[in-house]
């Protein structure tokens, strides 16, 4: 037993070790020190409290690589945006926009300087797969909106998977300075049903004085794939961001959200969806810290679970001694509608101040049958009933996308995937 | 149109159907009436084809064939609508959607293609007159929010806009002030036709002022014990049911 955990572990160390002996690491400031934590952190099993419901196993049994960027050419392009394009990890300049636009600077790898991190806590690693992120590292693309710029144009970051057996391990970082206003729409896609992989894709943001993010976060990978989304968000004094993270297909999703609110006066919601359908598994984690006094958070997840499929909800809400007058709202919401699927819910909440509104809830339940019995009585067939009664259910999740072009998307193509009526 | 022969049906293990028997020719207005618990809404309930109860006996036969063997939307597909004694609040779809979906579901069936976005609206606009039901309603959430007399009115609303050719109304009288109970009456007198059928059910006498039957039914212990014109109602609603449920118990 003992053997096959070593072996698993070894064969991501080599990777490792190959990323760092070739000098191809994109962030090479800690690429030692990543790798030294990944020799002493062990690939995470059911065993640890923060993995109880998502199994490792099938993945640690892959042999994943890092494949050289294969694709010329890529006709994806679901709303009006400045694209910026990732292949197996691989940031991809020909494929990507390059319209200048005032207040806004994109970097890539090289371009990306020493002191531009500076505030972005790379170092530290809290798991395997982080420290995995960290220590092979395979782009990394810095997106800065200057003090006081309000850039319309949205921006959209495409992670496309063409080849089997991919590790992806891209690092965005993300810089709205005060007063700034940005959205970022993020889509990960596989060019067929057999280009997989292993993404880790590591997102920071800082969110200064004042400033605004908008995130749309769009999955979309095949059914084989595997896909870690680790996302450390920093928000300081008066700021907002709105982050929705939009769950449209993959075999095997886990996103670790974590929301810093470091200042005073601060706005953050946080919203999802999940529809796993055959056996596929998507897990959400998130946190959200409230440090400062006179700010809200609005967290609201909702997932309808099909088939075979396994859901996972884990919301840490925080609320620290000096965060008075907090307001902190969270909502998992699900519905079973498969006959072996599991949906895990767990909120928690720690409040260490005295003067704040907190609320959570939770439910897990059926779909409504009564409300099934009046719409088919109405000559509505149940497979359209069902889709009624979805779309019905992730709605609010989907109107708290601003982008009204993104959100008609979104819609689109849970109607061509026949999960919605409209 | 309909023929209803010795049905039983059961819920759980609860007989409540006991061998009724009821016909219901082209162009006919039945009223149903009966005291609490005779099966009245069982009756309704096994015409749409609620999947709670179980048949054990007896066969429904709806335009020639067997409508025991079909879906609850096939019989709606059909022609059949039962306009619900409690109608089911669904939040998020809103009523226009709704009825998008049913209307182009059962057209497509019929062979008939799907109506234009103008067609279908300028249908909602007429219909929707017909039970005076505000604008507002009918792009709001399915029955989410609505007083019981315009949960009412939209069931009336929607049996227009589906254009059945039997129509059930199970006690959509009962708790309407009287002039929702007008509203709703002119609904179904201005779908009257020698081509549809209505099945009221009712309680009170009241509702037959408005929509006169041809025939009125008493319901009672799972089936059908009496039957007359509009003026049996008229005696139900002097004298009770008492006399009735003696009449049954001298006959057994």
């Amino acid at each position: 037993m003992e053997t096959t955990i070593v072996n698993h572990k070894s064969k991501f160390l080599a990777i490792a070790e190959q990323t760092k002996s070739s000098l191809i690491s994109a962030l090479p400031l800690v690429v030692s020190e990543a790798q030294t934590a990944l020799e002493n952190l062990d690939i995470p099993t059911s065993r640890h409290e923060e993995w109880k419901y998502t199994r490792t196993t099938k993945l640690q049994n892959e042999r994943f690589s890092i494949q050289k960027s294969s694709t010329a050419s890529i006709d994806y392009r679901p709303f009006e945006a400045l694209r910026l394009v990732f292949v197996n990890g691989v940031y991809n300049a020909s494929l990507s926009d390059h319209e200048k636009i005032d207040g806004l600077s994109i970097r890539f790898d090289e371009e990306i300087k020493e002191q531009t991190l500076i505030g972005f806590d790379i170092a530290s690693s809290s798991n395997f797969f982080e420290a995995l992120q960290r220590a092979t590292s395979t782009s990394a693309l810095h997106i800065q909106a200057e003090k006081g710029a309000v850039i319309e144009k949205p921006i959209h970051i495409v992670h496309l998977i063409d080849a089997a057996q991919t590790l992806a391990t891209p690092s965005i970082f993300v810089k709205v300075h005060q007063s700034a206003s940005l959205e970022i729409n993020e889509s990960f896609i596989s060019s067929d049903a057999t280009a997989s992989g292993l993404t880790i894709r590591q997102l920071w943001a800082q969110v200064d004085k004042n400033a605004r993010l908008e995130y749309n976060k769009m999955q979309d990978e095949n059914d084989l794939s595997y896909q870690m989304c680790l996302e450390d968000i920093q928000l300081a004094d008066d700021a907002y961001s709105n982050f929705n993270t939009l769950t449209l297909n993959g075999g095997w999703v886990r996103n670790d959200l974590r929301i810093a609110l470091n200042g005073k006066n601060i706005e953050s919601n946080l919203s999802g969806f999940y529809l796993p359908r055959n056996k596929q598994l998507i897990d959400n984690h998130t946190k959200v810290d409230h440090r400062y006094p006179h700010c809200v958070s609005n967290e609201l997840y909702k997932g309808i679970l099909f088939d075979q499929s396994t859901g996972v909800f884990n919301g840490k809400v925080y609320v620290r001694k000096d965060a008075q007058k907090t307001n902190a709202y969270q909502n998992n919401a699900n519905i079973i509608a498969g006959d072996q699927a599991v949906m895990n819910t767990k909120p928690e909440l720690e409040i260490y101040a005295d003067d704040v509104k907190c609320s959570h809830g939770t439910t897990t339940g059926q779909l409504d049958e009564s409300a099934m019995w009046y719409l088919r009585s109405r000559g509505i067939g149940v497979d359209a009933a069902r889709r009624l009664l979805t779309s019905a259910f992730i709605n609010d999740v989907i109107s708290k996308i601003s982008n009204q072009q993104v959100a008609e998307f979104v819609i689109a193509d849970l109607t061509e995937k026949n999960l919605l009526y409209v | 149109m309909l023929t209803i022969k010795n049905l039983q049906a059961r819920v759980e293990e609860k007989e409540i159907l006991k061998g009724l028997n009821f016909e219901v020719k082209p162009g006919e207005v039945h009223a149903i009436m009966g005291p609490n618990g005779s099966g009245k809404s069982t009756l309704a309930s096994v015409l749409a084809g609620k999947e709670d109860y179980e048949i054990t006996g007896g066969e429904i036969i709806f335009k020639e064939k067997n409508l025991l063997e079909m879906s609850p939307e096939v019989r709606a597909r059909e022609g059949l609508f039962l306009a619900f004694q409690y109608p089911v609040e669904i939040p998020g779809v809103s009523n226009i959607n709704f009825l998008k979906a049913a209307l182009s579901e059962i057209r497509a069936y019929r062979g008939l293609p799907p109506l234009t976005a103008k067609e279908f609206l300028q249908l909602v606009n007429e219909k929707s007159k017909l039970v005076e039901l505000d604008g507002q309603l009918t792009n709001r959430s399915l029955n989410e929010g609505f007083s019981g007399g315009e949960k009412k009115r939209n069931e009336i609303f929607q049996m227009a806009m589906l254009d059945p050719t039997l129509a059930i109304l199970d006690e959509t009288d009962s708790g309407l002030d009287i002039d929702a109970l007008r509203i709703v009456a002119n609904g179904v007198n201005a779908m009257r036709s020698p081509e549809k059928s209505f099945v009221v059910i009712t309680h009170y006498q009241r509702l037959l002022d408005f929509i006169v039957p041809d025939f009125v039914h008493v319901l009672y212990k799972g089936k059908i014990v009496k039957s007359g014109t509009k003026e049996l109602a008229l005696e139900l609603e002097e004298r009770g049911y008492d006399w009735i449920k003696e009449e049954v118990e001298a006959q057994a």
